[in-house]
């Protein structure tokens, strides 16, 4: 809540800086007149519970809302509910297996009518309907009732506790459907509803006038809109299709267009495009991270069926003083800035957002240390052999570090292992097609499960705002193994009972901050013992031209999330 | 015997001669000679490591320093083009010549065996079916291990591709070989050294052989621009060369994302491998010229 007040305090501070002179002009809807936005990916369906794909998902977030969102720090913010329910404010019961959600007062559909709890207990309903297919039915895992207590207080019951609670209803893949327009769609039938598939009623800031799928979109202000002075614009066109570049281009260099999503361009051509001078690019940081993972088992090929199990500890990877040098040779500003531009920053935490669970002990890592992690090798009995590799005991710290095929990701592989070299550690690089290497494909030796070399490269994330299940993958028997037809998401084969601790603290814990501190804890102990080693914090780029205010880049909801506040800069 | 020495001194004095005739083979040779020279002894004079990352010097252009400018990571142009046209030229050498030598034998012999035609045809067939994707991928799935313990992950790569592309390389040179030796064999001249006694082999070494020639050259020259390109695609699937060394084919890879800010790194390498395929292929063609028994008739009928 305190959240919300200051958001919007900052956003009538921004809208009076804007327009100092004439505030009851500023406050007219539509007053901007026309935005348009492209998406190299073409939305072909307006309901996100029929569809997985972010552009879908994204271009419906301008017409449906859930009841809460997450702003562009992560953090929880009340949207169609009065607040957010917490164990504090008493939304949330003690045993963590009730929510309770209360509407906004005066709310309306987008053709007038009034929204009410049985339009949130209805799309429940419609997307847990075993029969439909719904697309988001993880958001709704463990949920056993969903019921209207009221008009405006609708009750969410799950059969365990559930410490985090905001998976039904929160963000821009649950928003609430209108009943009146649904009702008939359930099951089924819910494909063959086009029209309210195409043109769902919302209490979004603009409603849908044409939709052509894979193509384009046109939407007008909502005139039911919450808000009196919002939207500024007037019409929006949405459109759909052709690649990264194009899309760019359209807007840093031409300015066709007020808005592109999504900018995987290659620093040096974003660079170039936005020299134009006709728009702005922006990033904004997620919780992908591009991370080394460390074998803590033997990958050589001498242990047949055993291989790369914790039958066999790695014969020197499992020496923490080794983990460590690799990790302080390397330059991550220098990667950041040759692979990613605007779109990274070095990383140190394999949680490294939101900011609340963002952990500042590990910042010391930002500073390459070529000659400390000699010391540290020297210091742990690794020394120089006449071929310059370092070796212990007969022991040669020879590498083999695969990722996937990606010039980004060559580049890494041949910078780090310079400076693997430089501190006497030999390195042969593997890459592997993408789809083989995170194909899962037990019968490949080549999979990111089966992990059959030293080192390996990838980036990973977690959904939503919350690491739990994230966490979870380094718990002590999630390794890939035979046994569990190499499946797993412990990659290191990392087995610690400090960290196994924690995790099961977190499962009971229902209060944020103490969530945090725990996962704080635990991404320490992973990145402090070395078994992940953090490169960039990757981040999504996109583009808006110069005249184009308002835009706050989100990564963890909908880009387009605050739409309603995009106005016409003068 | 006696009288076949000076034969066939003169014949060899002729073979060169005429291949000096050829301008196009001879400019070609020229080249291959320039290339080699370029790959084998440029090393020597330039000695920079081709691996070595200059950081500072990234997307350098031409200098004193670098020639040719440096790539993305600061690696020096020069230096990786010489190492990948070592790479690449042994990669095509090698891996044409295998398939010339299986797809000759078996072109000749399916051509000039009448019993052993059908089977070995239908070999042909059955290796033209193979989808060579995934034959590749259980190739490297079984043996690249063993290899690379064996040789290390460059050499080890190095046989494996070579191997590959020699045995899934061979179906069209044989099919076009066992083509002409089946019209050469009923030609007069055949049926005259038969006449006179000559052993089968003889034949087929010394009177069918040289006369289809031209086809093998044709394939050859097109197998090694082909082994060239294949290894590049390989290197790009993860299948081939580590990503750090430096082929021709990884060279132009790499170099296409940077096509518009820095075409002269897709110059260098593309120029290098489509002038040593053009000049492979004018010594082909100049070697099938003075080879070829046809011209030699009409161009000095002493012989």
């Amino acid at each position: 809540m305190r959240k919300f007040t200051i958001r919007l305090a900052g956003l009538a501070i921004l809208a009076v800086g804007v327009l100092p002179v004439s505030a009851a002009a500023a406050a007219e809807r539509g007053r901007d007149g026309h935005v348009s936005i492209i998406y190299w990916q073409a939305p072909s369906i307006l309901n996100p519970y029929l569809s997985g794909g972010t552009k879908d998902i994204e271009a419906a977030s301008i017409v449906v809302e859930p009841l809460a969102r997450f702003d562009a720090s992560g953090n929880l913010t009340p949207w169609l509910a009065a607040t957010v329910p917490t164990l504090a404010n008493g939304g949330v019961s003690a045993d963590l297996k009730t929510v309770t959600w209360k509407l906004r007062e005066g709310l309306r559909w987008s053709d007038g009518s009034p929204v009410t709890a049985a339009d949130v207990a209805f799309t429940a309903e419609y997307c847990r309907d075993p029969a439909g297919g719904c697309s988001q039915l993880a958001r709704f895992d463990d949920v056993t009732a969903v019921e209207a207590l009221d008009d405006l207080t609708v009750k969410v019951t799950f059969g365990v506790p559930k410490p985090y609670p905001y998976g039904p209803f929160v963000g821009a893949t649950s928003p609430i459907l209108q009943k009146a327009q649904f009702g008939d769609c359930k099951g089924a039938r819910a494909p063959e509803c086009t029209d309210a598939n195409f043109g769902p009623v919302g209490t979004g800031p603009f409603r849908v006038t044409g939709f052509r799928p894979n193509d384009v979109i046109s939407l007008e202000a909502n005139p039911h809109y919450r808000d009196p002075a919002k939207p500024a614009f007037a019409t929006v066109t949405f459109k759909g299709g052709g690649d990264a570049a194009a899309a760019g281009r359209a807007v840093l260099a031409t300015g066709e267009f007020d808005y592109a999503w999504n900018l995987q361009l290659s620093p040096e051509v974003l660079k170039g495009m936005a020299a134009a001078g006709k728009g702005n690019v922006v990033s904004s940081f997620g919780t992908l991270v591009e991370r080394l993972v460390v074998n803590l088992t033997d990958p050589s090929p001498g242990r047949g069926e055993a291989r790369s199990t914790r039958a066999h500890p790695h014969p020197f990877l499992a020496d923490r003083a080794v983990r460590k040098a690799l990790s302080m040779a390397i330059d991550r500003k220098l990667l950041v800035e040759i692979g990613y531009g605007q779109a990274g920053r070095p990383a140190c935490n394999v949680v490294p957002a939101p900011e609340i669970y963002a952990s500042k002990a590990n910042d010391d890592c930002l500073r390459q240390d070529v000659e400390g992690a000699k010391r540290l090798l020297d210091g742990a009995g690794w020394r120089p052999g006449p071929d310059g590799v370092r070796q212990k005991d007969g022991v040669r710290l020879s590498i083999l570090y695969q990722t996937s095929t990606n010039a980004v990701r060559q580049d890494f592989q041949a910078l780090i292992k310079q400076w693997w070299s430089d501190i006497g550690i030999e390195t042969e690089l593997r890459n592997i097609d993408a789809s083989v290497f995170f194909g899962g494909d037990p019968g490949s030796p080549d999979t990111y499960q089966k992990f059959f070399a030293d080192i390996e490269m990838y980036a990973n994330n977690f959904e939503g705002a919350d690491p739990e299940s994230y966490l979870g993958a380094w718990r002590c028997g999630n390794e890939p193994r035979p046994a569990s037809q190499w499946q797993g998401e412990n990659m290191p084969r990392y087995c610690s009972e400090a960290y196994d601790r924690l995790l099961k603290e977190m499962a009971v814990t229902g209060e944020i901050s103490e969530r945090a501190r725990l996962a704080r804890e635990m991404n320490d102990l992973l990145v402090q013992d070395y078994v992940l080693i953090p490169l960039v914090h990757r981040g999504r780029v996109s583009a808006h031209a110069r005249s184009l205010g308002g835009v706050r880049l989100n990564t963890w909801d909908s880009e387009i999330w605050n739409i309603a506040d995009w106005h016409r800069a003068r | 015997m006696i009288e076949a020495v000076p034969v066939r001194r003169l014949l060899e004095r002729h073979v060169v001669r005429q291949f000096m005739r050829h301008k196009g083979a001879l400019l070609g040779f020229a080249f291959l000679v320039f290339i080699l020279a370029f790959v084998l002894l440029g090393p020597l004079i330039w000695t920079i490591d081709p691996q070595f990352i200059d950081i500072r010097a990234r997307n350098s252009g031409m200098s004193l320093a670098h020639p040719l400018g440096a790539d993305q990571l600061g690696r020096d142009m020069l230096a990786r083009l010489m190492a990948g046209g070592r790479a690449s030229v042994a990669v095509g050498a090698a891996a044409m010549l295998l398939s010339l030598l299986i797809g000759g034998l078996v072109g000749l012999l399916a051509g000039f065996v009448r019993w052993l035609d059908g089977p070995l045809m239908r070999l042909t067939d059955l290796f033209l079916a193979l989808p060579l994707l995934p034959l590749l991928l259980v190739v490297i799935l079984l043996f690249r291990e063993s290899l690379r313990a064996a040789f290390g992950p460059e050499a080890g790569i190095f046989i494996l591709m070579v191997a590959v592309m020699g045995i899934t390389g061979w179906m069209q040179t044989a099919r076009v070989v066992r083509g002409e030796v089946l019209t050469v064999k009923e030609l007069e001249f055949v049926a005259a050294a038969r006449s006179v006694g000559a052993p089968e082999h003889r034949i087929a070494g010394r009177h069918v052989l040289p006369n289809v020639l031209s086809p093998i050259m044709v394939s050859a020259t097109l197998g090694m621009a082909n082994a060239i390109i294949t290894e590049s695609a390989l290197s790009f699937l993860g299948l081939g060369f580590p990503s750090d060394f430096a082929t021709w084919g990884r060279l132009l890879f790499d170099a296409t994302d940077y096509l518009q800010q820095y075409p002269g790194r897709v110059l260098w390498p593309g120029l290098a491998i489509s002038l040593t395929v053009l000049s492979v292929n004018y010594i082909g063609d100049g070697l099938r010229d003075s080879l070829d028994p046809r011209s030699r008739s009409m161009h000095s009928g002493s012989l």
